[in-house]
């Protein structure tokens, strides 16, 4: 996999017409074809799905929030939602591991297909569902506990009967976070430094050896050195799970991500899934013209 | 480079506005300070004169004897030995029932009607006065349940008296602990009773136990209640079962108080400072695994 992902920052990008463009030769690091794309949120990726969401809708109360998203995130792979704010990509997300069912009057409809199991099926335990499918929060939340309980609280709950100095320290070099906490694991994670804390939150959700993880704008309380680093890691943690991250900097996803969807509420007032393909076609030869507009910075 | 003189006809110093809005600033702090020591002030002088009267009385007779006719006689034992009595079965009584109630209102209750009645109701009933806790506690606990004045009767009373307000207090120390460590801990598979054991309570625990202390300090001091329930008599023997008739210090200390003898106002005074000591060393216990279960 290629460790220096393309940078060209959208607001570069040439305003382009539906279809008409090739792909610039700088983003041909994947190997993903536009052939899949019929329509600008229709779009199958080459790669199993690990989750596939079908027709999802989340109301808050009788306020629907996300209408109709139908779309597969591909295994092993970075997926990126971006759009706006209040587009209903962290709504998306948190459905995605049954974290909605911990707000009051969160409703859904459709599904949410992983392994052919629907999540919001009768029988399917939210706790079972979290525990595979791990989250990052936007701002860092570590326990206020010593970093190694940090790390082995996930596998301690979960009944982990392994050796936990051995699970701690294989989840936090995966965090690249070893080399700089390993003398001290029994500081407070607070101790640490914000882009610290963000990359021992994600050695925690990876002690309970999750098959996907999402992580919800984790970079947006970093200064961009520690983005770099989250993002690095990242790619690093691609090769062996699913990630999707939202974000609301168009230039991580276009660094990161190797398909990005794009969500819009319109005038609406509901999110949508607007266009949804491998990052790089959506950053130089969008479909819609209101992805063109947002990536280019015209709105948003 | 040039230094320029300082320009004739410019002032940093407060005029106008500024010089006025200072005034009135720099008067509240000395008018802030004035309220403030009233009560520090009554207390003092409070304080002061129940040292004078009772210090005297101090000794270690005083508290191995019994209540006596005779003033120089009279000790705090029996009222001493009931008020541990029935704090210690108060705590018991308490601490689980108030913790598990806050929880369950914080944590897993429905956000129904019936839980905003409910909440509305303990609030209101922390507001109630301690007497009609001793009438419920007297036809409750000692003649319905057939108890009589003992020390459960006793206990329950209190406990019933206390628990709206440390439920309260717990509730508070419960919604202090950000959202954000729940949905992290929730993220990673625990169930909610995890999340609530390894996170919850450990970040609500300085804040309950300063509640719990406060409302017990509440029960140390309480006189009308348990005198409402039939602990007003004269304890010649240490208590030795929660069946046992009791009294406690501060319905010592208002006995005394009662008598006409200027010995046993001595005696009274001797009390309270016991009394008042002990409150203190709640409050001191309170702080010290305050900060314990902070760190
Ligand atoms: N807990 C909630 N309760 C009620 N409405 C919510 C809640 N969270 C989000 N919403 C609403 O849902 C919409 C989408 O929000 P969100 O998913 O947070 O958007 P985004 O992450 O794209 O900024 C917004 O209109 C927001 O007001
Ligand atoms: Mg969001």
């Amino acid at each position: 996999m290629s460790e220096a992902p393309p940078t060209t920052p959208p607001t570069e990008a040439a305003p382009v017409h539906e279809g008409t463009a090739t792909p610039r030769p700088t983003m041909s690091r994947k190997s993903v074809g536009a052939s899949q794309r019929t329509a600008p949120d229709r779009f199958t990726p080459p790669e199993p799905p690990a989750l596939e969401v079908r027709d999802l809708s989340v109301y808050y109360g009788k306020k629907m929030a996300l209408s109709g998203v139908s779309m597969q995130i591909p295994v092993k792979k970075i997926t990126a939602l971006i759009g706006p704010s209040g587009c209903g990509k962290s709504t998306l997300l948190r459905s995605l591991n049954r974290m909605n069912d911990l707000i009051p009057g969160a409703r859904i409809t459709g599904a949410v297909d992983y392994h052919g199991h629907n999540l919001y099926g009768n029988s399917v335990d939210p706790v079972e569902v979290r525990r595979r499918i791990g989250m990052v929060f936007q701002k860092p939340n570590p326990f206020p506990k010593s970093i190694f309980e940090n790390v082995a609280f996930g596998a301690r709950v979960n009944g982990y009967k392994g050796d936990y100095n051995e699970l701690v320290e294989r989840s936090l070099r995966q965090a690249a976070l070893w080399d700089e906490v390993k003398d001290d694991l029994k500081k407070s994670g607070l101790a640490l430094s914000g882009g610290q804390q963000q990359r021992l939150c994600i050695a925690r959700a990876l002690a309970v050896e999750p098959e996907i993880i999402l992580m919800d704008e984790p970079c947006s309380a970093l200064d961009p050195i520690a983005t770099l680093k989250i993002e690095e890691l990242m790619r690093q943690l691609a090769r062996d799970y699913t990630i999707v991250i939202v974000t609301h900097n168009m230039q991580q996803a276009a660094r990161v991500s190797d398909y990005t969807g794009f969500f819009l509420a319109g005038e609406a007032a509901y999110g949508q899934l607007i266009e949804y393909g491998p990052t790089e076609e959506i950053f130089t030869t969008p479909m819609d013209p209101r992805t063109e507009d947002y990536i280019t910075g015209r709105f948003g | 480079m040039a230094v320029s003189l300082p320009d004739e006809n410019f002032t940093l110093q407060a005029t106008g506005r500024v010089a006025r809005r200072q005034a009135v600033s720099r008067a509240s702090k000395w008018v802030l300070l004035g309220a403030s020591m009233i009560g520090v002030v009554v207390l003092f002088a409070l304080m002061v004169d129940t040292i004078v009267v009772g210090w005297s009385r101090i000794s270690w007779s005083f508290f191995t004897s019994y209540p006596s006719r005779f003033a120089d006689q009279a000790g705090l034992r029996s009222s001493f030995i009931g008020s541990i009595w029935i704090l210690s079965l108060t705590i018991v009584f308490v601490v689980p029932i108030a913790i598990a109630t806050a929880i369950w209102i914080e944590e897993f209750a429905p956000k129904t009607r019936l839980l905003e009645f409910v909440k509305l109701n303990l609030a209101n009933l922390a507001g109630v006065p301690s007497i009609i806790y001793g009438v419920l506690g007297l036809a409750v606990f000692v003649r319905l349940f057939g108890w009589g004045s003992s020390i459960l009767a006793g206990s329950f009373t209190l406990f019933l008296m206390i628990l709206p307000m440390t439920v309260i207090a717990s509730q508070e120390a419960i919604r202090q602990v950000p959202p954000s460590l729940r949905q992290g801990s929730l993220a990673l598979g625990a169930t909610e009773w995890q999340t609530v054991w390894y996170h919850v309570l450990p970040g609500a625990l300085p804040g309950i136990i300063t509640g719990v202390i406060l409302a017990l300090a509440r029960a140390a001091g309480e006189t009308a209640a348990l005198i409402m329930i039939g602990a007003f008599t004269f304890i010649a023997f240490d208590n030795t079962s929660i069946w046992d008739s009791f009294t406690t210090m501060p319905i010592q200390v208002y006995n005394w108080t009662v008598r006409p003898q200027e010995a046993f106002r001595q005696n009274a005074a001797a009390g309270i400072l016991v009394l008042m000591t002990v409150v203190l060393t709640f409050n001191i216990a309170a702080a010290a695994l305050r900060e314990r279960f902070r760190n």
